[in-house]
């Protein structure tokens, strides 16, 4: 009869399932992560039961901070670029190639623009520190020639049309489909937001439907 | 173990034959797993799980010759002002008409008025989804959706020839922002088809300025 052997427990355990798990859920959570951007500012902004998700492209966000400060965010890098020397153009102040190509790169920014030219040289550090002391857009819904956000939201929506325009949409309905919307801080006063519609709804932009940015919440029985 | 043992017999490893090392298959998987769940932890740390969702909001057009104006016999106008209070009145606003004093509760608040007011409405929209609802699993959940849809379409036809509340927003300067989205999204939650933000009048500001204080 043979010798039943007991097998000799080894300390040793098999890990090459628990590896199989984890680098599974290591390229699950690498696929689907959306790197949370870097803001100038930080905004909380309040929840709803609305559950329609944000769109990620073709979108422009102004962003209202807690104090009423205005920051402005355009996703594409071309039509980025495009604005900023138009802007720039009307203003009478000239970007050069280099700053044009740093601005496209940058995050929302909320400085007037005469500043602007030292924003985008600064380094990280330096904006930082310009994003902190910056009074923001300058915002006035009522003075047109003051209202730097009527300028950034007109040529925003020029550039992403003539951007469409250029890939071959000939409809007007489909090249301007650049969409609107506010994040605004809960803590912030309604007033301020108020200027911003107010900018939006300027007789020379007309943008009368516009989306505000709120997190989810649980709807009420 | 086996490292304990060795050392209690005390020289005994001399005396035994050298074997060739027999060399195993098995890689030290240790590192690796370190690895993988150090990276593991850093993707669900910096992934964002809550993406944003968004509120279309239609403001009315800012045109001076717009003559659209609101029956405001069945209005019911809300203002909000600073530390989350809220004052309102149903209809037109006459020199005797009583602010009433509501707040953002969700059980006695500003939803319980509107709900008692807009009973059709919440009624008729009940009424919808158990309809739909009794369907489910017989038809399609397209074609739930766009039954849905034009019932309740249907339904804000009828009862806004007769019955339904507009109801007028009116935040003023001391409003925060959360105010206003909370009250907009009271309007979807209590089923008001229409609504619209404006700026509070002078008269009202008088009013508030006298009994909110």
């Amino acid at each position: 009869m043979p010798k039943l052997k007991m097998p000799k427990n080894s300390p040793e355990l098999d890990m090459t399932p628990m590896v199989d798990l984890a680098f599974l859920l290591v390229t699950f959570f690498m696929l689907t992560a959306q790197f949370r951007a870097e803001e100038p500012v930080v905004v909380t902004i309040p929840s709803s039961i609305k559950e329609i998700p944000k769109p990620d492209k073709d979108i422009l966000t102004v962003t209202v901070d807690s104090v009423g400060r205005v920051f402005f965010d355009i996703d594409n890098k071309m039509i980025r670029a495009e604005m900023l020397k138009m802007v720039g153009a009307k203003h009478d102040i000239a970007f050069s190639e280099e700053e044009v190509h740093r601005f496209s790169l940058m995050q929302s920014f909320g400085v007037p623009i005469t500043e602007m030219k030292k924003l985008i040289v600064a380094d990280e550090r330096d904006r930082v520190e310009i994003n902190k002391t910056t009074k923001g857009i300058p915002v006035d819904s009522a003075n047109a020639a003051t209202n730097e956000l009527k300028d950034w939201i007109n040529y925003a929506r020029l550039a992403s049309a003539q951007f469409y325009q250029k890939q071959g949409l000939t409809e007007p309905k489909e090249y301007n489909k650049l969409r609107c919307a506010i994040k605004g801080d809960g803590r912030s006063n309604y007033s301020a937001v108020k200027e911003v519609i107010g900018t939006f709804q300027h007789p020379d932009i007309k943008i009368n439907r516009f989306n505000l940015l709120t997190s989810l919440e649980g709807k009420p029985e | 173990m086996s490292d304990v043992q060795t050392g209690g017999d005390g020289g005994g490893g001399k005396h035994q034959k050298k074997r060739a090392k027999k060399s195993s298959t098995r890689i030290d998987m240790t590192p690796m797993v370190d690895l993988a769940f150090l990276l593991l932890t850093f993707f669900v740390l910096t992934s964002t799980f809550s993406k944003p969702t968004t509120m279309e909001i239609t403001m009315p057009m800012k045109d001076p010759d717009d003559t659209s104006k609101i029956k405001v016999k069945r209005a019911i106008t809300i203002m909000l002002t600073g530390d989350d209070k809220i004052f309102y009145y149903v209809g037109v606003m006459k020199d005797d008409t009583e602010f009433k004093k509501t707040t953002f509760d969700d059980t006695k608040g500003i939803r319980k008025v509107i709900l008692e007011l807009n009973k059709e409405g919440v009624q008729g929209i009940k009424n919808i989804e158990k309809e739909v609802k009794k369907l489910q699993g017989k038809i399609s959940e397209d074609s739930m959706k766009t039954l849905y849809d034009s019932r309740v379409a249907a339904l804000h036809r009828v009862i806004g020839d007769k019955a339904t509340y507009t109801v007028i927003i009116k935040p003023d300067e001391k409003a925060k922002y959360k105010n206003v989205i909370d009250i907009v999204d009271e309007m979807s939650i209590c089923q008001i088809g229409k609504y619209a933000i404006v700026d509070i009048s002078p008269a009202e500001k008088e009013v508030l300025k006298e009994i909110d204080k």
